[in-house]
């Protein structure tokens, strides 16, 4: 065998390598009820924000304080602590993505991915269409916004 | 129905043209390949004849098809649904470029224009490669214009159209308001457009200059590697082994130089104008278009060996072949919406799942498939390389550069992953970090060989040779390191020791591939600029990951919450990088003392900017930053803040906003309340105490004011902030005519109101104390440094005009051996 063909197995076999050790440390996709069973486990958690509770953050006493009630698609809740600035369009997400472990009772977040029809304007049309009688919602503030000007 | 104020010509044409593209890129290719096959010299001829007048036919439509589109958005034309969508009138002219290509319709044109702009240069100079490499970038086309067809086949759409009118999209199926008798289910009123006055905009986060210039050239690079898969394929296809390397050559060169400026620019616009604090994060949009490149270069290399030593032809074959296919791959990730979740910046889901994975089979396997039935054939070398020669370690280089891109793809292709088998594996914890522990090995890797290998010969090194030439460009690397280590540090600990010394590694790596190349360009080609092609991209390569590896780990948060009162902290090291910072108050920061002084808005968007002062404590600099932000833009709630940069020639301070007072909530809702005090009391308040220092009475006052028997009490009063501040104030209370009347005092940047209310017979008062956060102007941003920054930036420069020089050579030599024989 020729020394290039060893280097070349061997490193392939370091790429697999590379490869697999990456699945196993990955996370997983979870809803809150899963998440809750795993405690100190590091999941992405598939929810949204329940409006109908207290979101609580003050910039001023302390910027990086955010806590909230997060709801999945099955209806299950659970308080979500985050030590960061609030996101972006955070109350007008859809979805939100909370990357973090469950602990202690609530949800400690490191990184939250808001998923908004702002940065996806294809998605905005369907949210259009989904909620009846409104008219399009797009051209309109841009309309009074022109009329102050 | 003719509705008032369409206007419908251009649409029109716009279709037509973009049936004739559709027409004459399958007629080329065709024509190309009958060409092709022609055994007989006139008949292939008369063949390419015919083919060029095709693809001919076929620029002047994607020309047409670009015009049109421009003029669409260029005049405000919101019947159409793509000038609706994504411009308004409001929009800059510059801007103008860049939502032309926000949408997918767009950037389909734009690569379809680069395809046209290549072709006709390989028309020009591919001679006899033309019919076979023209024949596979004429189904590109021809591809490409099925993309923007929007054509119904049988219920299945083929393609979303750019010239859809807005009444034709979808966007009114809800509005009642725009239907005759308000009703959805009739007719749209014929007088609607008078209701649309303007478009969409572009999303705020693509208005910078780089998203005018970024696009046309990652998609030049992405559209040019086609050329040397074309010329890999072409081989294959005519059994003309190697002989296509010569003009593939330059070809890879310029798509190398091209997609590796275009892919570092929307690195600079990431920088510049998102939040996320760098200009990298490994973001599977990012990724795809890295991995094309990488390919690429492990392609370039073993075409070199192939040039030198005869060795490497087939995996030249499979570099460029797959160089091409991770670029259509990479379209179907980023643009079918599988990506979901895990990017920040992807297109959306057009429904055209179907159609771009047929785009990417379509190539990918026909020319995998002749790759293997061919690879018996493809000419080898059966003796061994010896480990001293110079191709035996470029070939190592190539392989790592090709395992390290697959590595990366098989990372980012999770989502494709969890679709296919139904799992629900997602991105680790640190996914950053997943990917830098692993390429920091292949940094020290690739920059040890890059360093040394130039100093091989091919075939056969002899020992003497070899060292006598690089022990000085190793001495100085290893002062040079030995310096660094010394008076520099990497802070980098978070990930421990080990991972920092993998770093340290690397740099030492890099130094040493900076000094060793340079040196080259000296002891090995003697300063000839024209060879010195490769010696200069090394450099520059070189400069790249040094750049990468200290700005990133030096990185530093500077933003550093120490103003505002620590809430309850969760174990573990939370991030508290945002900092507060009220109006007119001087706050802390690192180096810098820096005060929020005031914001001021677009005259035509809801774009504020924030002007925050920066004096250096030791008083030698003042200067302004003016981060800026989209503020409820469009109806959207929130801010979309664009960052702005001080920067030095070795670091960057970097700083944007993370949140404002919300100006809706300017209601004061907080009620006073109310304590008696007497001279020296003190009454405490939530961020602090304040002193009654005495009462004054003033008698002697102006009658025609006051009335009879009118006073005036004056309550100095001081006021000690826990965070070290003391105020003074004087409230007021007068009494004329015998009403009571006071002004309420505000102490801005302590949210704290004062109102004298009454003087009790007792020499003591009632002071009413508000805290309301409504008094207050805040803004909370986040600021970083980032070291060496424009050593990065400076060297993917560098790396270009060093590629751009060996192109130049290599079209040279092509065309001295083409007139000699």
């Amino acid at each position: 065998m020729k020394k290039i063909h060893i280097a070349l197995l061997v490193l392939i076999a370091g790429a697999i390598g590379v490869l697999l050790t990456f699945l196993k440390t990955a996370s997983t996709y979870d809803t809150i009820d899963t998440a809750i069973a795993k405690p100190g486990k590091f999941v992405h958690l598939m929810a949204r924000l329940d409006k109908s509770q207290p979101v609580e953050y003050d910039a001023i006493k302390n910027p990086n304080y955010l806590t909230f009630t997060a709801i999945d698609t099955l209806g299950k809740s659970v308080k979500v602590v985050y030590h960061n600035a609030k996101p972006d369009n955070f109350e007008i997400s859809e979805r939100l993505v909370l990357k973090g472990k469950y602990q202690d009772g609530k949800f400690e977040c490191k990184d939250i991915q808001t998923k908004c029809p702002s940065k996806y304007k294809e998605e905005m049309k369907i949210t259009d269409k989904n909620t009846p009688g409104t008219s399009i919602a797009n051209p309109e503030p841009t309309n009074s916004a022109e009329k102050k000007y | 129905m003719d509705y008032i104020g369409e206007h419908l010509l251009p649409g029109q044409l716009g279709h037509f043209f973009i049936v004739l593209s559709l027409v004459a890129s399958l007629v080329a290719t065709f024509c190309y390949f009958r060409s092709t096959q022609s055994k007989i010299d006139d008949e292939s001829a008369r063949w390419k004849k015919l083919a060029r007048y095709a693809f001919i036919t076929e620029v002047v439509s994607v020309l047409a098809i670009f015009s049109i589109l421009f003029y669409i958005i260029h005049n405000h034309l919101f019947e159409y649904h793509y000038a609706w969508k994504h411009s308004s009138r409001s929009l800059e002219f510059k801007y103008m470029l860049a939502c032309f290509w926000e949408g997918q319709e767009g950037s389909f044109l734009l690569w379809s224009f680069w395809h046209c702009i290549l072709g006709l240069i390989l028309i020009k100079s591919s001679k006899k490669w033309e019919a076979p490499v023209m024949t596979v970038v004429s189904f590109a086309q021809f591809a490409l214009a099925t993309m923007i067809a929007g054509i119904y086949i049988f219920n299945w759409k083929m393609g979303t159209n750019p010239f859809i009118l807005l009444r034709d999209s979808g966007v009114f199926d809800n509005a009642p308001a725009l239907h005759l008798n308000l009703d959805v289910n009739q007719p749209l009123r014929p007088d609607y457009m008078s209701s649309i006055k303007d478009g969409n905009d572009l999303n705020p986060l693509l208005q910078n200059y780089w998203m005018v210039i970024h696009p046309p050239v990652l998609f030049l690079g992405f559209a040019s590697t086609i050329v040397p898969f074309a010329f890999a394929l072409a081989g294959l296809w005519k059994r003309i082994y190697g002989e296509w390397t010569k003009p593939a050559l330059p070809w890879g060169l310029f798509s190398a130089a091209v997609l590796g400026v275009g892919i570092m620019m929307g690195a600079m616009w990431a920088y510049e104008s998102l939040t996320f604090g760098g200009y990298w994060a490994w973001d599977p949009v990012e990724n795809a278009s890295l991995v094309p490149w990488l390919v690429l270069i492990s392609g370039i290399h073993t075409l070199l060996i192939y040039k030198h030593s005869g060795h490497s032809l087939r995996a030249t074959h499979l570099f460029f072949i797959l160089a091409f296919g991770f670029v259509l791959y990479s379209t179907f990730l980023t643009r079918s919406g599988i990506l979901g979740e895990s990017s920040v910046h992807a297109f959306t889901d057009l429904g055209m799942n179907f159609q771009l994975l047929s785009f990417l089979l379509v190539f990918v396997l026909p020319a995998l498939l002749l790759f293997f039935r061919r690879y018996k054939e493809i000419p080898t070398i059966q003796k061994e390389e010896n480990t001293s020669s110079r191709e035996f370690w470029m070939f190592i280089g190539s392989l790592v550069f090709f395992l390290s891109a697959i590595v990366i793809i098989g990372k980012t292709s999770l989502p494709v992953f969890n679709k296919i088998f139904g799992t629900k594996i997602a991105p680790p914890e640190d996914a950053e970090y997943a990917y830098n522990s692993i390429q920091v090995y292949v940094a020290i890797i690739l920059a040890l060989l890059t360093a040394v290998t130039q100093y091989l010969k091919y075939k056969e090194t002899g020992r003497g040779y070899f060292w006598k030439k690089i022990l000085t460009p190793t001495i100085l690397a290893v002062i040079l390191s030995g310096l660094l280590f010394a008076f520099a540090t990497i802070n980098y600990t978070k990930k421990g020791p080990v991972f920092l010394g993998s770093i340290w590694m690397a740099v030492i790596c890099s130094i040493y591939t900076i000094v060793a190349n340079a040196s080259y360009i000296w002891l090995g080609i003697k300063g000839s600029l024209r060879l010195s092609g490769g010696s200069i991209a090394h450099v520059g390569f070189g400069m790249v990951l040094l750049g990468i590896l200290i700005s990133s780990s030096n990185k530093e948060v500077i933003s550093n919450n120490i103003g505002g009162i620590p809430a309850p902290l969760g174990e573990g090291e939370d991030p508290r990088e945002n900092l507060t910072l009220v109006k007119d108050v001087n706050m802390d920061m690192g180096k810098y003392t820096i005060t929020y002084l005031g914001d001021s808005a677009h005259p035509k968007k809801q774009l504020s900017y924030y002007r925050i002062h920066f004096k250096s404590k030791d008083g030698k600099e003042e200067f302004t930053l003016m981060p800026n932000s989209f503020v409820n833009y469009k109806g959207n709630e929130g801010l979309m803040s664009n960052p702005d940069a001080r920067h030095y020639w070795n670091h960057d301070v970097f700083t944007y906003i993370t949140s404002i007072s919300n100006p809706d909530s300017e209601q004061d809702t907080a009620a006073f309340r109310h304590a008696n005090l007497k001279p020296g009391d003190s009454l405490f308040y939530s961020n602090g105490f304040l002193i009654l220092q005495e009462l004054k009475r003033k008698d002697s006052l102006p009658v025609e004011i006051f009335g009879p028997g009118g006073s005036l009490y004056e309550a100095p009063i001081k006021i000690f902030s826990k965070s070290g501040s003391v105020y003074s104030v004087t409230s007021r209370l007068a009494v004329a005519k015998g009403e009571m009347m006071s002004l309420p005092d505000t102490i801005t940047s302590e949210s704290l109101v004062l109102r004298l209310q009454k003087v009790n017979p007792d020499n003591s008062i009632e002071l009413g104390v508000k805290e309301s956060n409504a008094v207050m102007k805040y803004i909370t941003l986040k600021a970083y440094k980032f070291p060496y920054i424009n050593l990065l930036w400076f060297g993917v420069a560098i790396t270009a005009i060093g590629i751009i020089i060996s192109m130049i050579r290599r079209i040279q030599l092509n065309r001295l051996k083409g007139s000699g024989s």
